[in-house]
């Protein structure tokens, strides 16, 4: 390997003196503009676990925003003659201690965990790159104070800061979205600080600082890009586990409030019932799995799309 | 060849290891320690010196990549400290840097496009994608590479491809001034050749003025005009190149060109001039000369008292016994 670089090394011309700065015409093609966005996309769909989690992921997706159209139960309609009822034709999930049409349920409630896992994730990790980034590039104060308040949510059991939250804002999803937000994003910041730190004195920094170009320009264009791959697994990882603390909020009363369909609500209501009838905890136990688990793949394959050594 | 372009008077850059938050002493290292040099338009001018001796630190305050704590740098008799940020920043463009390390100095996320296409972005920022190209494609032909090389990630080059990126990179903006630090020092040796010989065509070509900091001694010899050596922050001894390397005055200078080693087998049993004991900690200096402590001319007097630098035959020597 070592030996090819050096022939190839040898064979290149060296600049014959005279010859100056824009000698000949260069045909620039058009291909040879590629972004990202394309490098990534190739990359992702070599991927096949990666591919696995999307699809799995889109399909909940689909399923959860048609769920009015495909299905003949209505998710809050209660029958009393027919309770915990276990899967059959009828209802291919059973039915909950209500008589409900669990699967019915089930997927109403995809619409939302997924809103739940896809926004405070989103926000907490746009929020925890932000203030990690400048936290870590400007240092001084301004990562001092920055520090001090991720350390002030992080002192707190991230449940217990949640619930004050949503005691205080009270009991609705967009609350959840804030709650959520409040109590993810510090942890992102303390990763994408430390990586910024060891990014800033990299050289390539330093060349650009010796080229002038703009602190902020600095931030976009060589520190954030390169946290990108720490961004994006903190992300995923953060999905399933808004989704697990909505649950959490739910079950404590804070969350999603009965007869809202939420995933969590369904597993600790049928936690109840776990001995007689099961299937009310696990199939919405087992939703969650599956969705978590789509996400985490996604998210791998989408950082080693990411990831420029990977590639070739 | 002796209007001065870059020059720097009494600059020192201090680290601070500071103090924690219950107390505790607060340690300073003085990395570069009042050094005054002078650069002449077109040359090369050498700095040399042991690891952790302040050169890098040197090149760098030179740009104003670190901040200095004292002394000041002209850019062609201008004031750099005394420029508003704005103005500094129109400046870097006539003052680059080419770094040692040529894994870590080429962002691993941008292609070889967007890396050279950098100073264009940021200081021609009206110039179109088409002319850029141009440009880099250019570029990229005066240091011996490809035009398709752009779409590329600097993983896919190697050392001494990646290390001819980084001098496109400098070249971009048509600088007066280059500051190579150790800019071949981690290039095979076949490549360090190849590198030094484009850096003396470019010099040619473009004009240019180079610092060029390295701890090879070989390497300066071949290529520098004059020479400054450090030790510990602080300029030792200046002069022209060969006149250093015939008959260096400073003590240290003279056990640093000894131990530099001699491709020649038939040499190998001369004498070999071997310095006793440690180097001191940058942190607490010896009262006196800072080369005392292992220096074997050294007197009472090196001792007690730190020298200043002294004119003698065109150099500057900072020893109270030159070896003249």
């Amino acid at each position: 390997m070592h030996d090819d670089e050096r022939v190839s090394d040898n064979k290149m011309k060296t600049p014959d003196s005279g010859q100056g700065i824009a000698p000949e015409k260069i045909e620039v093609k058009k291909d040879d503009v590629e972004t990202l966005f394309g490098d990534v996309f190739r990359a992702f769909q070599k991927n096949r676990s990666a591919l696995v989690g999307l699809c799995v992921v889109l399909f909940i997706t689909v399923l959860a925003l048609s769920a009015p159209y495909v299905l003949s139960h209505d998710p809050y309609t209660m029958n009393l003659d027919n309770r915990n009822q276990p899967p059959s034709e009828a209802h291919w999930f059973g039915t909950d201690t209500y008589g409900r049409d669990l699967m019915a349920r089930v997927i109403f409630g995809a619409r939302i965990s997924l809103v739940i896992g896809l926004i405070p994730a989103f926000l907490a990790t746009c929020i925890g790159s932000i203030l990690g980034v400048a936290s870590g590039f400007y240092g001084g104060k301004t990562d001092f104070w920055i520090m001090r308040l991720a350390d002030v949510v992080l002192a707190f059991p991230s449940l217990l800061l949640a619930m004050v939250i949503m005691y205080t804002l009270g009991a609705n999803l967009f609350n959840i979205f804030i709650a959520l937000s409040i109590v993810g994003w510090a942890s992102t910041s303390r990763i994408v600080r430390s990586q910024t730190l060891a990014l800033k004195e990299k050289e390539f920094v330093e060349a650009a600082r010796a080229l002038g170009v703009k602190k902020r320009t600095i931030i976009f264009r060589h520190i954030l890009p390169n946290c990108l791959p720490n961004i994006m697994v903190v992300f995923t990882m953060s999905i399933p586990s808004a989704i697990m603390q909505e649950a959490g909020l739910s079950f404590l009363g804070v969350g999603a409030q009965p007869p809202t369909p939420s995933w969590g609500l369904l597993v600790s209501q049928g936690k109840e019932f776990i001995f007689s009838a099961p299937w009310v905890a696990i199939i919405p136990g087992v939703a969650i799995l599956i969705l978590v688990l789509a996400f985490n793949f996604m998210g791998d394959g989408l950082r080693d799309a990411i990831d420029p050594y990977m590639k070739d | 060849m002796n209007n001065i372009l870059v020059q720097t008077k009494g600059l020192k850059v201090t680290f601070s290891a500071e103090a924690g938050m219950f107390g505790g002493e607060a340690r300073v290292v003085k990395a570069v320690d009042d050094v005054s040099i002078d650069i002449a338009e077109r040359e090369t001018y050498a700095l040399v010196g042991e690891s952790g001796c302040g050169k890098t630190t040197l090149g760098r305050a030179i740009l104003r990549l670190v901040p200095t704590t004292g002394g000041q740098v002209f850019f062609r008799g201008e004031d750099l400290s005394s420029l508003s940020p704005e103005a500094m920043r129109s400046l870097r463009r006539k003052m680059q840097i080419i770094f040692q390390d040529p894994y870590a100095s080429l962002n691993p996320r941008m292609r070889v496009r967007e890396i050279l296409a950098e100073p264009f972005r940021t200081h021609e920022p009206k110039m179109s994608a088409k002319d850029v190209d141009e440009r880099i494609a250019a570029l990229l032909s005066v240091v011996g590479m490809r035009s398709d090389t752009m779409r590329k990630y600097p993983h896919q080059f190697s050392g001494g491809q990646r290390q001819r990126i980084g001098i496109a990179r400098a070249l971009a903006l048509n600088p007066e001034f280059i500051v190579c630090d150790e800019a071949v020092s981690a290039l095979d040796v076949s490549i360090q050749a190849q590198v030094l010989n484009l850096l003396s065509d470019l010099q040619k070509e473009f004009r240019l003025t180079y610092l060029f900091i390295t701890h090879n001694l070989s390497v300066v010899r071949h290529i520098a005009d004059k020479v400054c050596v450090m030790f510990l922050g602080k300029a030792m001894e200046i002069g022209d190149t060969e006149d250093l390397f015939a008959r260096p005055f400073h003590p240290y200078t003279k056990f640093l060109i000894a131990a530099a080693p001699v491709p020649d087998p038939t040499q190998r049993d001369r004498e070999r001039l071997l310095l006793k004991g440690d180097i001191p900690s940058p942190i607490n200096l010896p009262p006196g000369c800072r080369f005392s402590t292992r220096c074997p001319y050294a007197q009472e007097r090196c001792r007690m008292e730190e020298p200043e630098a002294v004119a003698l035959e065109g150099r500057a020597v900072s020893c109270h016994y030159p070896l003249v």
